[in-house]
């Protein structure tokens, strides 16, 4: 009996079983491999005990029980496998089945069906019911989300999922009893974040996908788990490919970082790989416009092109700036291109959030193993949210937040310029500050001191904010690019000496934001935060790469703009980014470069100005890892081919072969294993990987101070875009809640 | 309004218990109740201990009213008086079974016998707040009960230290908007919280956590309406009034072909063939008695061979049927059972809440295949059908609607299974002279 406190034993089916207390017993059954059927019950989400498909009976119980609702107890003794229950799960299925059409040979769902499935496994194929079926046509909530009523069996698990798992509270419920619907929220259209949990939860062909209705069977389908490439909170999603097509995105076996999360962008959001606007051939620019050329013209254009500036004006001319969405393999190889190679260190990136200064305080401060994952922020009993706007430029973070709190009530606290939806809806204390005032805070928090205009509220908020976390027991502090530079530094020291454990995350905007900063596309860092200017770090590159790396810090991005623009940088090589644009650059600044060569998706603004524009893969169609804002590595899988496009990996190799380095990459994963080798921090199992895991890393190093807090500034991304590949997405722009204002609440 | 006589004939076998103020003149007002005894159970009460008000009316053999018949005083002893969480008495006026009137004239004539045993029901378990939870049909009662309710707290019955005892407590009234589930006691929760009126997983029980997620008790009008007349004549003597274990009188609400119809208060166990026969006249026209629905629409159909039975709970449970709500309705002769079974089965289709498969598609299959099966379309397997979909309803659903709609379809299938036959045969209804007869 002393177990009791521990465990509950029952027997189910003669097969006795120990459950922690308080387990339900369709999850105890579970854990005896007794399968009892459900539609409504969705772990994680509320009970409603509405199918009745789980009936099942106790011992001692004059009726049949929802085995989603008991609690189990101990001695309980259960029967799955009787007549009885036999009985009520085919009467069920055939009262399910009176209204419910079978035009599953044209449904979306049929094939993976779970009213099929059970149909097939339980009974009732055959009908008694001779009435006329009711009918009703199918409506359109949105251009993503499609609603056909006849086949809806009301297990109302669009509603809770929207409601418990999204916090957007769109459908309802209208009418009664038979003429039962699902309704959203205005006027019979959706007006919500779009995110498609409704579709990927609906157990039949009810609610179905603007963007794949109608167009397979799910039979003809290949699969191939892959990592989102929209936000940088790293999303596993399942890509649905036939014929060389993207039909669909889920994540199928709810593996990850992110279970079965995805937002608008990774579940409708891939199609931008599909658009008619993708370049498909190398463009070389002749006269004044650019014209079509072989990959062969192309590149050796580029090779001679560089080496004749590298002759003429030597490595401190030319300067390359990589991407935020580029696998780690292809960042790692532009760095050491760019270094090893053409000889200089004027390489850097958009950064959207300060890796860096976190990398460097959590290593000062010898806590380099307080970095939070996507789980830990789940996990959390608290969580401290500096800046940013989760709900839309990381749906998966607030996701997590939103769960942590409703799930095991965690504490969420708030400082922000905006009254962001987590601080109106989740948060037990929000600070409101004025706009960029959010480092002072900390400076409050961690030194005391008066700041009576400061905060709403007064110091005495901010008083009761240090107050209430000083109680917290285990805290994620994540920040946004509101903190940078001295400010990471101030909030790390101040986080790490509140009473309880404190782990920190940093919010960059893109699939690899946080791998560019990892594997060095910066002026003075080497890959894994390793200081240029340390000659040991230098020399341990320089011996794993067989190259001599040149010690001066190279130019930071802003500085390699100015360099243009002051007639001093004469080539420029830009892989995955759109400088004209994020940077607000004037033509006439890049029109000043002797050469400009850009490898890209789609003609951007600065691809329009190349010399030589470079049609690249998508992540779609290459193989690689990524890092996510948390610092968990993912594997990239290669789903389909892209007719005259090469990846980055391939450019950057053949770049170099043909300005004479003597590289021997035979694939991505080749470059893996020398960063698995030579990474600090990125020692990571290479089998976890393959096998689709997310593994953490806890990268250690002094990379240098940043120099200009102008170099990091999010790009401030909503729901419904994603830098440039948004604007080639149909899905995307489909959407009436697209045309909101950034930060709208739904 | 109606005057009370227009709809209540009386009989001299009546025992008056809690109509006993039905037809004074002006009986809502509390001037009038206070010259009838009005308030003196509450001001006994105030000077009992609340467990003291509990056991009086377990003892008292109170069964609800409303249709299940749970012991009254057991449910209040359920509610966890230490909890600190508030507490809430709600009354269900939400009558909605079909053949059932007895809480209309109970609120109609008499709105302050129930306020009182409200607030009695309040004192014994703890709470400080009430409220009367009305269909939506019932607006008129609404302006009778809160002018009631007003009247009590401008006479210090309700309100801040009631009668100088210290104890508060509040009553308001609250609307339904038309649906039969909100009479289920959780669906009601679920409305009264301005939520859609669907049931809720039970356990928990609202005893434990009911409105707002608080300890609470649901009672029916009739129920709380017998609390003041325990408190004052004593548990022992109402109990007496009635069977072993089924105490006190009954509102009963006799309808259908009868020559005297309407709302008689009888003594627990009253035989069945004397309320046909000495209370409600007899059958209309000298027809013949072919069936009696003894307790609302929901309950077991008794044929004619079946009415020597006392009414009260357990003698009716003995002979597979229900005391249910006390709407007693007498079917004669000249009724065709398949029709009666149809339009059953039509208002449980119209007022299934949709919330469980088989009470969603199970009354809706049923009222369709007894539409067809009435019109001439049946065949041979349709009774069948009908009778394994009933079953596959019973003891299936969430709450006890999906029940509510096999019982009585069981029943007519099982005791006029020759009617069936008989449409078959003929291919059309033997009852009807002129087509179909739809409602």
């Amino acid at each position: 009996m002393a177990e009791t406190r521990s465990s509950v034993s029952l027997t189910i089916d003669g097969k006795t079983v120990h459950v922690p207390p308080g387990t339900l017993l369709i999850e105890a059954a579970k854990q005896a491999g007794i399968e009892v059927p459900s539609f409504c019950y969705y772990p994680g989400l509320s009970l409603q005990g509405a199918c009745r498909m789980c009936l099942v009976s106790i011992e001692k119980m004059p009726k049949m029980q929802t085995a989603c609702t008991t609690v189990v107890t101990n001695g309980m003794v259960v029967r799955t496998d009787t007549d009885e229950v036999k009985n009520a799960r085919k009467a069920m299925l055939e009262f399910v089945l009176t209204n419910h059409p079978l035009d599953c040979p044209v449904c979306d769902k049929g094939g993976e069906c779970e009213l099929q499935d059970m149909v097939f496994r339980y009974g009732a194929a055959e009908t008694r019911f001779l009435e006329p079926k009711l009918h009703e046509e199918e409506r359109k909530f949105s251009s993503l989300v499609y609603y056909d009523r006849p086949r809806c069996i009301l297990c109302y698990r669009c509603i809770r999922v929207c409601d418990e798992g999204m916090d957007v509270n769109a459908y309802g419920i209208g009418f009664r009893g038979v003429h039962s619907e699902i309704i959203p929220n205005r006027d019979g259209r959706l007006e919500c974040e779009e995110c498609g949990a409704c579709i990927d939860i609906c157990p039949v062909g009810a609610l179905t996908s603007g963007t794949y209705r109608y167009k397979t069977r799910p039979w003809e389908l290949t699969y191939t788990g892959t990592i989102c490439n929209h936000c940088g909170d790293g999303c596993k999603t399942t890509l649905s490919v036939r014929n060389n097509q993207i039909i669909r995105a889920n994540n199928r076996d709810h593996s990850g970082v992110n279970g079965e999360f995805l937002c608008v962008k990774g579940r409708f959001g891939w199609d931008f790989v599909h658009h008619d606007q993708r370049l498909a051939s190398p463009l070389i620019r002749q006269n004044a416009s650019q014209h079509p050329a072989t990959w062969e013209q192309a590149l050796e254009m580029t090779a001679e092109r560089l080496q004749a500036i590298l002759t003429e004006r030597g490595p401190n001319a030319v300067a390359v700036i990589g991407s935020n969405r580029t696998t780690n393999e292809e960042s790692y190889l532009l760095q050491r291109f760019a270094r090893a190679v053409l000889g200089t260190n004027h390489i850097d990136h958009h950064r959207t959030a300060d890796f860096s200064s976190l990398v460097r305080a959590l290593t000062e401060a010898g806590a380099a193993d307080r970095y939070a994952t996507m789980e830990d922020i789940f996990r959390a009993s608290s969580i401290l949210l500096i800046g940013n706007d989760p709900t839309h430029q990381h749906p998966l973070v607030a996701y997590q937040i939103r769960q942590a709190v409703r799930q095991h009530s965690a504490s969420l606290y708030v400082i922000n310029s905006a009254a962001i939806k987590l601080a109106l809806r989740q948060a037990k204390l929000f600070l409101k500050v004025p706009p960029r005032r959010e480092v002072d805070v900390i400076r409050v928090l961690a030194g005391g001191g008066e700041a009576p205009d400061l905060a709403e509220g007064g110091s005495q908020a901010i008083t009761a904010l240090r107050d209430r976390l000083r109680q917290e027991t285990d805290t994620v502090i994540i920040f946004g690019d509101e903190i940078r530079g001295g400010g990471v530094a101030e909030l790390v020291r101040w986080g790490l000496s509140l009473p309880g454990r404190t782990r920190f995350v940093a919010l960059g905007d893109y699939a690899n934001s946080r791998g560019a900063a990892d594997m060095g596309l910066l002026p003075a860092t080497l890959p894994g935060y390793q200081p240029l200017a340390d000659a040991a770090a230098r020399s341990r590159y320089e011996s794993a790469w067989g190259a001599s790396i040149p010690a001066e810090p190279g130019k930071d991005l802003r500085s390699i703009l100015s360099a243009i623009d002051a007639g001093s940088l004469k080539a420029l090589l830009v892989f995955g980014s759109n400088p004209l644009k994020t940077f607000r650059l004037d033509q006439s600044v890049l029109s000043k470069l002797s050469f400009l060569m850009v490898a890209e998706l789609f003609p951007t603004e600065t691809a329009a100005m190349a010399d030589v524009v470079l049609p690249a893969a998508s992540f779609a169609e290459k193989s690689g890892t990524v890092t996510n804002t948390c610092g968990q590595v993912q594997a990239l899988k290669k789903t389909m081919r892209r007719a005259g496009t090469r990846s980055d990996f391939e450019i950057i190799c053949a770049l170099a072969r043909l300005m004479g380095a003597n590289w021997r990459y035979r694939s991505a994963e080749d470059v893996l294993r020398e960063i698995i080798a030579h990474v600090p921090g990125y020692a990571v199992p290479l089998p976890s990987l393959l096998v689709g895991r997310a593994v953490a890393t806890q990268p250690r190093g002094l990379p240098p101070l940043l120099e200009d807090s102008n170099l990091v500034f999010s790009s401030r991304d909503s729901l419904f875009t994603s830098g440039t590949v948004s604007r080639y997405s149909w899905a995307l722009n489909s959407v009436d809640e697209a045309k909101r204002p950034y930060g709208h609440i739904f | 309004m109606p005057d009370y006589q227009s709809y209540a004939q009386g009989s001299p076998l009546e025992v008056k218990v809690i109509s006993k103020r039905f037809g004074l003149p002006n009986s809502a007002s509390i001037d009038v109740f206070l010259a009838h005894e009005g308030y003196q159970a509450l001001v006994k009460a105030l000077k009992m201990t609340p467990e003291e008000v509990i056991n009086e009316v377990k003892n008292s053999g109170l069964r609800g009213r409303g249709g299940a018949g749970f012991n009254t005083g057991m449910k209040w002893s359920f509610v966890p008086r230490q909890s600190p969480k508030p507490k809430y008495v709600v009354c269900n006026a939400d009558e909605s079974e079909p053949a059932t009137c007895k809480d209309r004239p109970l609120m109609e004539y008499d709105p302050h016998q129930l306020i009182e045993g409200i607030i009695i029901a309040g004192y014994a378990i703890g709470s400080h707040q009430g409220y009367i939870y009305i269909r939506g049909e019932y607006r008129y009662l609404m302006e009778i009960l809160d002018r009631a309710i007003a009247e009590a707290y401008q006479r210090g019955y309700l309100g801040k230290n009631i009668l100088g005892s210290g104890f508060d407590f509040d009553l308001a009234t609250h609307t339904g908007a038309g649906a039969y589930e909100c009479g289920e006691e959780t669906a009601l929760l679920n409305s009264l919280e301005g939520l859609r009126g669907y049931p809720r997983v039970k356990p928990p029980f609202p005893a434990v956590v009911g409105l707002y997620g608080c300890p609470t008790v649901v009672n029916n009008v009739e129920t709380l309406s017998n609390v003041p007349a325990i408190l004052l004549m004593g548990a022992e003597a109402y109990a007496k009034l009635g069977t072993p274990k089924n105490g006190g009188t009954r509102l009963f609400c006799l309808s259908g072909h009868i020559n005297r119809p309407g709302v008689y208060e009888l003594p627990m166990g009253f035989p069945l063939r004397r309320m046909i026969e000495e209370v409600g006249g007899g059958l209309r026209g000298g027809k013949k008695l072919k069936a009696v629905i003894p307790g609302g629409s929901s309950c077991p159909v008794l044929s004619a061979d079946q009415i020597d039975v006392p009414m009260d709970f357990d003698s009716l449970a003995k002979i597979g049927s229900m005391l249910g709500s006390g709407g007693v309705v007498v079917i004669d002769e000249d009724t065709c059972m398949v029709k009666l079974a149809w339009r059953i089965m039509k208002f449980y289709a119209h007022e299934s809440c949709g919330w469980c498969i088989p009470c969603r598609e199970g009354t809706a299959w049923l009222q369709a295949l007894l539409a067809r099966f009435h019109s001439g379309g049946g065949l041979p397997q349709d009774p069948d059908t009908a009778l394994d979909a009933s079953y596959n309803m019973l003891g299936k659903t969430l709450c006890p609607l999906g029940d509510a709609a096999a019982l009585p379809m069981i029943s007519i299938l099982k005791k006029f299974h020759h009617e069936f036959e008989e449409h078959l045969k003929l291919g059309k209804c033997p009852f009807e002279k002129n087509g179909t007869g739809a409602f």
